[in-house]
């Protein structure tokens, strides 16, 4: 199966000019991000196929309309005919779009299958989302920490100067290693959030109650930003994610450093508790986020 | 001849007594439209106060509480108060006409159907006025954050209930009406395309609408009677509501787009001066969307963690859609081919519609495709792709409508000069406000956000002036219409050259009633 997805993705990356000048194409800000995963490079690639195939298919479709819209105006003198069916044409613009899309569903549905398979994996992290941060946990290593928005207030009440990485910087960030299989088990603790790193191209919702699994596998160093994308209250979009990726020599010397001594948590919440359940309890802070421990922006 | 029948009915009251009391189909039409504009208006002034905020990153202008009370209380007002009920305006007034019948099967049914909205829609807006504020978890109302929030998410499922309650007895009565009051020969291959779409959205409005009261349902008693429908720690599933929600929400939007697609399928033949292409197919191919409108929901919740067999089926699923759509396009391109075309307003908006809702059909179809949907999931892809199809389809093609059948309703041509203005300043700032969106989506901006990262600055700078734009043209298009109500030039009965329809047999503008005794139908 795995062999077959790579001999597709292969074969479209050939078959499409496109994909080579992706890299490129992809730092414009009109496409995706450049994808640092092999899955982000398969889904970039299959965008870029189906975003194509649309735009040949909307040019035809209206060149014809606008070349009649030109040839066949009563100002020209044109007189109307009057047929108005053709079961020909009916059944040619049937079939032919039906092929179109069995063509399109045969890549997508390899790339979901490659994507579903968090099988055999490297590393296990949790993720939990809460209003408005994120708290991962290693799983293996029993590092633990939240991820909350540094980006200062100020700045977002243009007091400040915006910097950067505004609204896209967190005090802890996730640190992962390159070049491992990596899965992600996803869940919430109050309401629905979303975990998304646009150039990993990971989103799975993280729902109260619930585990999720998404797997990744990072190619190179560096630092990747996404946001929570489901919204999840007043701060829905104050808290964002932050991925760095390392080598494996440093992933190894970071978890050294970070992993739990015998009876210290890792906390950087006052007034939130370190234990973790995974059944979510409803109503425990208002909407308006009064009783949430994280300062409220306004 | 003026007979005691006669006399009767040319007295009916006046004033407001006549508005409040009216069982007549053309009244309770022109309330509905009146309704549905004040209500854009209102929707539309409540997407100015989210560009006004999105202009530039940092929070400028309102409380992020607030700005998510904006993007919820303006879908719902669009929705609800702006497009269905306008459907229902064109519905009231067209469809006893183009079937020949005198009005509705339960007229007082339908007095009853309007006046439920401007209670629903009151209901709605005082949510405002509660603690809490206004609903504020998005339309689409997902639990459990809608548990958190405070009355004014009561206040919202009441609401709900009764804008439900008014869909649900208009579509009874638009089923009935088309059923049993066709004059004598107007077969059900004869109706008018328009007729057919409604016919086949009413059905969908009875099929969906108490879906939806369900769902909201079960909210309100998780809420405040102790359930747990979609509390986990209870037992519950909030994946569960996402399931309910849109099994109603998605033939919601094919109830939102089936009536103008029928608008289409009015104007384009005229403005052609040539029949509908394959009006067969056209019937087919709406009844085929129906269809397949009750099998594709779970594509707006790829991100739920589905299992895979779930996800590739309703990636197909999803996918099929694009074929009787298409055949549309098709068909409507066909009906214009080797035509003799002119361009008044309403054939500009069928025009536009075509060319438009395509952009977002094509960009409906991108977001079927599940592995691409998890990247542009909760983006503004999502958010352009439904302002395309819903704005230049569905309200696009209500406008059109408008200027169709304005010289029917009034008597009088309306402002062709100014009519244009107003095409080409919807479509141009239209198309300024949501084409960025695209590429700010993919470029990753989320939904749903009161600020953003400083990368997504000059899109938004460009969406928010499109959008002011596009809300100033707007009143052009009320300016238009007083006008043309007090006065202008002359409309004939046929108005248009040679049009098709029942509606062009009689004199503009039409009689308060009309077809009480059956034309007769070749």
């Amino acid at each position: 199966m795995v062999r077959l997805n790579k001999a597709f993705t292969v074969s479209l990356s050939a078959l499409i000019p496109l994909a080579v000048a992706t890299p490129v194409y992809a730092e414009w800000g009109l496409n995706l991000p450049t994808p640092v995963t092999p899955i982000g490079e398969g889904i970039l690639n299959l965008h870029n196929w189906i975003l194509l195939i649309c735009t040949i298919i909307f040019v035809g479709v209206f060149s014809v309309m606008f070349y009649s819209l030109y040839a066949h105006r009563k100002s020209k003198g044109h007189k109307p005919s009057q047929f108005s069916h053709s079961t020909f044409a009916e059944i040619t613009w049937t079939v032919i779009p039906t092929l179109i899309l069995i063509g399109m569903a045969i890549p997508s549905t390899a790339m979901l299958i490659e994507m579903e398979d968090t099988s055999e994996a490297d590393l296990t992290v949790k993720i939990t989302g809460y209003q408005w941060k994120w708290r991962y946990d290693y799983l293996d290593s029993g590092v633990q920490f939240y991820s909350n928005l540094s980006t200062d207030r100020n700045e977002i009440l243009n007091k400040n100067e915006k910097g950067e990485n505004y609204l896209l910087e967190v005090d802890n960030q996730v640190v992962l290693p390159i070049g491992k299989k990596i899965r992600f088990l996803i869940t919430a603790n109050d309401v629905i959030h979303s975990w998304w790193v646009p150039q990993l191209a990971v989103k799975k919702d993280a729902i109260p109650g619930f585990i999720n699994e998404v797997w990744t596998k990072i190619n190179e160093p560096g630092i990747y930003r996404g946001q929570c994308t489901e919204l999840c209250g007043r701060e829905h979009g104050f808290m964002p994610v932050v991925v760095k990726a390392v080598s494996e020599e440093e992933f190894d010397a970071w978890v050294a450093e970070n992993a739990p001594k015998e009876e210290q948590a890792e906390e950087t919440q006052s007034g939130v508790s370190g234990g973790q359940t995974l059944v979510a309890v409803s109503a425990i802070s208002t909407e308006d986020g009064t009783d949430d421990p994280a300062p409220a922006i306004r | 001849m003026a007979t005691v029948a006669d006399d009767h009915h040319a007295h009916h009251p006046t004033g407001l007594i006549r508005w409040i009391t009216t069982t007549n189909h053309k009244d309770i039409g022109t309330l509905y439209l009146l309704f549905s504009f004040a209500m854009f208006l209102v929707g539309g002034a409540m997407a100015l106060v989210i560009r006004a905020e999105l202009f530039q990153p940092g929070l400028q202008i309102v409380d992020p509480h607030f700005f998510n009370q904006m993007t919820t209380v303006h879908a719902l007002v669009m929705v609800f108060g702006a497009v269905m009920p306008g459907m229902v305006g064109f519905a009231n007034w067209m469809i006893p006409i183009m079937i020949g019948a005198p009005d509705m099967a339960l007229p007082r049914l339908n007095n009853w159907s309007f006046w439920i909205l401007p209670f629903a829609a009151t209901l709605l807006m005082s949510s405002f006025l509660t603690a809490g504020g206004g609903p504020a978890a998005g339309w689409t109302l997902y639990a459990p954050l809608t548990i958190q929030g405070g009355m004014g998410v009561d206040l919202t499922i009441f609401a709900v209930h009764m804008l439900g309650v008014s869909s649900v007895l208009g579509a009874i009565n638009v089923i009935v009406t088309i059923f049993n009051m066709r004059a004598p020969g107007m077969d059900f291959m004869k109706m008018p395309l328009f007729v057919w779409t409604w016919l086949i959205t009413a059905f969908l409005l009875i099929a969906v609408m108490p879906v939806f009261a369900g769902a909201v349902t079960m909210l309100l008693t998780d809420r405040h009677f102790g359930t747990a429908f979609f509390n986990p720690a209870g037992g519950g599933d909030p994946v569960l509501f996402q399931h309910i929600f849109w099994f109603f929400g998605h033939p919601e939007v094919y109830i939102m787009i089936l009536p103008a697609f029928g608008i289409i399928s009015a104007i384009i033949p005229t403005f052609s001066r040539k029949p509908l292409f394959g009006y067969t197919s056209m019937v087919l191919a709406v009844a085929g969307i129906a269809f397949l409108s009750f099998i594709v929901w779970a594509h707006h919740m790829f991100t739920v963690g589905m299992p895979l067999i779930g996800e590739v089926y309703f990636m197909y699923a999803t996918m099929l859609i694009a074929v009787p759509t298409g055949v549309k396009v098709f068909n409507w391109v066909a009906t214009m081919w080797r035509g003799s075309l002119t361009f008044e307003t309403p054939m500009l908006f069928a025009i536009g519609v075509v060319v438009l809702f395509t952009i977002g059909g094509l960009s409906g179809l991108m977001l079927g495709i599940t592995p691409a949907d998890f990247q542009y999931h909760d983006t503004y892809f999502v958010v352009a792709h439904f302002h395309y199809v819903l704005f230049s389809g569905s309200v696009m093609a209500m406008m059109g409508g408008v200027y169709y059948w304005l010289p029917k309703w009034t008597g009088h041509m309306y402002d062709e000069k100014l009519g244009k203005l107003h095409f080409w300043l919807t479509t141009i700032f239209f198309n300024i406000t949501f084409f960025p969106q695209h590429f700010l989506g993919l470029a990753g901006m989320p939904r749903r956000i009161p600020d953003y990262a400083l990368q997504f600055t000059e899109f938004n700078v460009i969406s928010s002036l499109g959008a002011f734009g596009l809300g100033v043209s707007q009143l052009l298009l009320a300016y238009i219409v007083y006008k043309c109500v007090k006065g202008g030039e002359k409309a004939t009965d046929e108005v248009w050259d040679n049009p098709e329809g029942l509606e062009w047999t009689l004199p503009s503008p039409a009689p308060y009633h009309t077809f009480e005794t059956p034309p007769v139908i070749k």
